[in-house]
Formats: C-alpha cells, sequence, structure tokens
C-alpha cells in the first residue's frame, strides 16, 4: 500500500477546507468506515496520498425532522441505522435493504455516506493489472466481451457495464431519499436518484459530486400513509453476498386498483435504477400479477443484456411481480 | 524512490490494559494486534474483510480488523480472543465450542467465537437481522437467525454444526 498521511477532521468545513488544499498532491480521499476504501486500497485500486477522517464530524445521529421524516447522519453505520426504531416503524424497507447486505462486523463499520460511495464490484475494476474505464479512464472494457454475468443491463456504455453495489441505495431510491452534502462552494441537496449517474463516457464518475465535497446527511420524507414496502434480493448463496438483481417496492392499493407505487431495482445497473416506466404502467391499474407483469415488462423493454447475463432479464421481471404482489 | 512511511502515536485499550504505540498509518487494527503486540489469535485468513478469522471486538462492537486502519481508532478499546477468558475459567463461548466441537483445524475459531459475543450482545439489544420474519419485531434466538447472523464467518472445515450448537448452549 502506498504510504500517506493522516488527519482526523474537526468539522465537515475543516474536512473540506483540508481536502481542497490536499486535492492536488497526489489525491485526497475522506474515510468513513473504511470498509470499502481500504480494501480499494489494499488492492491498490485507490492511491491516496492523504486521508481524511470524517467519521467523528458529529454526524453521527438519527432524528426526526419537522415533516414527519428523518435526518440520518453520514457516519451513522450500517447496523445502527438498521438497528434504530424509527426506521424499523416508519421505514422498514430501509432496514430489510441494510440488513440484506454484507455481514454483521462489515455493517458494525461501515457508514451511510460510504456505503452510498461504495464503488463497483467489477472483477476488473478491482484487479489493477487489468484494463478498466472506470479505474484508468481510455484503457478499455474488458468486461463487454468478458466476465460479465452479474454485470449491467440496462444504462451501460461502449466503455462501461458495471453495476452500484448498494443494497441501501436501492432503498433510498424507491424511498425518495436526499443526500445533503458540503463542498467549496456551499452546501446543497440532491434528491434519489440523481447522486449516482450512468457511465456514458466518463465511468471514472460514479456519482455527480465534485472529489472535495463531503456527503454530512440523508433525509427521509414522512412514509406514505397506508402504503406497503418490501426489499427483495436474490443473489448466489442466502446471506453475505452481492444483488444479483433487488427490488424495493412500495405499494398503495385503494379498492384494488394500484394508487401509487415506487420501484427500484438493485444489481441491473451503474445506478440504483428508478423504475419509473414500470411506475407509469401501474398507476390506476389493477393490483394484480398481470398488470404487474405489465408494468416490468415495460421496464425492461429497454434492457440491453450481454453475451452472459441476459438472465437478468427474467429474473428482474419476475422478482419485481413477486415482490409487488406480496404486497397487495 | 517510493514514499517514506508516514508514523503516528496512538493508544489502544487493548485487553482492558492501555498500549502506546507508534505504528505506520498502513497498519491494520489486525497486524498491529498481530505484529507489534504478539496477540496472534486473531487470525488473517483473506485481508479483504470477507472471512471474519481476524474478528475482535471494537468499543463492545464486533468488526474485521483486517479493515481498521490502526491510526483511525486512538483512543479505542479493543478485545481478542486473548482477552475473553477470566484467569484460567474459559469464556462461556469458549467452553461451549469445546464441548459442542464447534471447529476442527481452528484457525478461524478465535474469530467464530469473538463474532458470537458480539452477536449475542446485537441480539440482547434488539437488532433485527435479514432472517428476522418482521424486522419492527424483537427477534429470537433461532438457528436461521444464529446462521444468519455468523454469515460473516467461514468455516472451511464446515464445522457449522457445531457453530450452532455452541452458540445455543452459549445463549442458554
Amino acid at each position: 500500500m502506498r504510504p500517506f498521511t493522516y488527519e482526523r477532521a474537526a468539522d465537515a468545513d475543516a474536512a473540506v477546507a483540508s481536502a481542497v488544499a490536499h486535492a492536488g498532491n497526489g489525491g485526497v480521499r475522506y474515510l468513513g468506515g473504511g470498509t470499502s476504501l481500504v480494501d480499494l486500497m489494499r488492492l491498490g485500486v485507490e492511491r491516496p496520498a492523504h486521508l481524511i477522517d470524517v467519521s467523528r464530524l458529529g454526524h453521527d445521529r438519527i432524528e426526526p425532522t419537522d415533516d414527519g421524516g428523518l435526518h440520518i447522519g453520514a457516519a451513522v453505520t450500517n447496523s445502527e441505522l438498521a438497528a434504530d426504531e424509527l426506521v424499523r416503524r416508519d421505514h422498514p424497507l430501509l432496514a430489510e435493504a441494510l440488513l440484506g447486505g454484507a455481514s454483521g462486523q462489515l455493517r458494525n463499520l461501515a457508514t451511510v455516506g460510504g456505503n452510498l460511495l461504495q464503488r463497483t464490484r467489477c472483477s476488473y475494476f478491482q484487479e489493477a493489472t487489468k484494463p478498466c474505464n472506470k479505474r484508468s479512464p481510455g484503457s478499455g472494457c474488458p468486461a463487454r466481451e468478458g466476465e460479465h454475468r452479474n454485470l449491467a443491463i440496462l444504462g451501460h456504455s461502449s466503455s462501461c457495464v458495471a453495476t452500484h453495489p448498494s443494497d441501501m441505495a436501492v432503498a433510498l431510491t424507491a424511498l425518495g431519499a436526499h443526500v445533503h452534502v458540503t463542498g467549496r462552494d456551499g452546501e446543497r441537496v440532491i434528491p434519489m436518484p440523481g447522486l449516482h449517474r450512468l457511465p456514458e463516457a466518463q465511468p471514472e464518475r460514479d456519482t455527480v459530486l465534485e472529489p472535495t465535497e463531503l456527503i454530512t446527511a440523508v433525509t427521509l420524507p414522512a412514509p406514505i400513509p397506508g402504503a406497503r414496502a418490501r426489499y427483495r434480493k436474490v443473489r448466489e448463496r442466502s446471506s453475505f453476498a452481492f444483488a444479483l438483481v433487488s427490488v424495493a417496492a412500495l405499494l398503495t392499493v385503494e379498492d384494488g386498483i394500484v394508487h401509487d407505487c415506487r420501484i427500484a431495482l438493485g444489481g441491473v445497473a451503474h445506478v440504483p435504477w428508478r423504475a419509473e416506466r414500470a411506475e407509469g404502467e401501474l398507476h390506476g391499474a389493477p393490483a394484480a400479477p398481470e398488470a404487474f407483469a405489465r408494468a416490468a415488462d415495460a421496464e425492461l423493454a429497454q434492457a440491453e443484456p450481454l453475451r452472459d447475463n441476459g438472465y437478468k432479464v427474467a429474473l428482474a421481471r419476475n422478482l419485481i411481480v413477486a415482490t409487488l404482489s406480496e404486497l397487495v | 524512490m517510493s514514499d517514506p512511511a508516514q508514523l503516528s502515536e496512538i493508544t489502544l485499550r487493548v485487553n482492558g490494559e492501555d498500549r502506546r504505540l507508534t505504528v505506520d498509518t498502513r497498519s491494520s487494527l489486525l497486524d498491529v494486534l498481530r505484529e507489534q503486540l504478539g496477540l496472534t489469535g486473531s487470525k488473517k485468513g483473506c485481508d479483504h474483510g470477507q472471512c471474519g478469522a481476524c474478528t475482535v471486538l471494537l468499543d463492545g462492537r464486533r468488526v474485521n480488523s483486517c479493515l481498521v486502519l490502526a491510526v483511525a481508532r486512538d483512543g479505542s478499546g479493543v478485545t481478542t480472543i486473548e482477552g475473553l477468558a477470566d484467569g484460567e475459567q474459559l469464556h462461556p463461548l469458549q467452553a461451549a465450542f469445546v464441548e459442542q466441537d464447534g471447529f476442527q483445524c481452528g484457525y478461524c475459531t478465535p474469530g467464530q467465537i469473538c463474532s458470537a459475543v458480539g452477536m449475542l450482545s446485537e441480539l440482547a439489544a434488539g437488532w433485527p437481522s435479514a432472517a428476522t420474519p418482521d424486522v419492527s419485531a424483537a427477534p429470537e434466538l433461532t438457528e436461521p437467525e444464529i446462521a444468519e447472523r455468523l454469515s460473516g464467518n467461514i468455516c472451511r472445515c464446515g464445522a457449522y454444526p457445531g457453530i450452532v450448537a455452541a452458540v445455543k448452549q452459549a445463549a442458554g
């Protein structure tokens, strides 16, 4: 691992100021729980010259907001968030997604901010000796013709077919969360979806954040009255594995008709994928498996499976139908 | 020419004793425990947070010590497998692993036991898991719950039935 200097920032402004000051000197990274960053440093994928520890900036609380939502500090750990009484009562979908990811030990370290900014597990990205446009822009994408069984079927580009690995981000996308960030130009609020971006010709950029911007919190709106929600994840073993496909769904049914629905997919794209076409098909439709299947088909009509991951189209379709059917 | 190593002074409270240390910023908590403090019970399996052999209790919570930068934990308390027993009196989980044959080669065992200690306190605090039927309700210590909660600890000998039995015994 390349040697680096370390500092524990006193507050968010000091962290950003330090990041700006160090930005030109061989790379700087914010350190949260470290479960993703330290691993990538050991692999030689990340090579920062300076680390700014942002785990003790006071962003470690979960508090109700005036409008009935929740304000979640960026340094709250995944396990604390999943165990929180208000999260479990008002947003069990989020708890289910968090508990579906990683292991107990990792969730005790991993933070909300770090979870959102974790990098893809595409094996070419993680292997520093291989070409990868995300790690080394312009070097090529071996995954398109190589190992891509677990990679994207939606929204990929000729330069990158990686998927975003987070479960939590899929739930936050369905829940309509907002991500609060601070940077050299002040604070801003980014809606989910909207934090992550499709690869296009710049796969090295996972998100819309500037390199020195810092996530300080995530806010959730008040729960939707009468909505039922569920997170379901299909993976190659029953625990401690990334999603092949996951679905976060909220459904509000009145008199057998879909009044409101939100669907987000994981494991299928460079972003947590909000299934807006499926949602559009379902508004006002009967809350029944046939309508759910039509909605899933409408969404997946835009899928562009690669040679070895066409199974994900059928898997996503079936998982959308099964998850929505559970909520009726 | 490679960049020079960066050193830092930290204090860790390890198994109840304050230890003043000079660490390379790159050192994991696992490497500091094993190489600088001679506490070789915690094992380096994968060094990527995937196998759980390095599991210790950090400020009371189970974590993968291979992914923790020691420099970032100045002032923290660490309990390793060496700190669980009370003199010659084994920790109830250690005794249960012996009685229930919760291991074969033993390499993953310190991590399994530290993980189980942390897991039982999480369960006692009412934390749900992916095996909890309703995440808004209090979980119960069923076999599926034990298996799910210990999925971050791999045993390549396949001693899982004994491990689950040991955890059930220790939990009473």
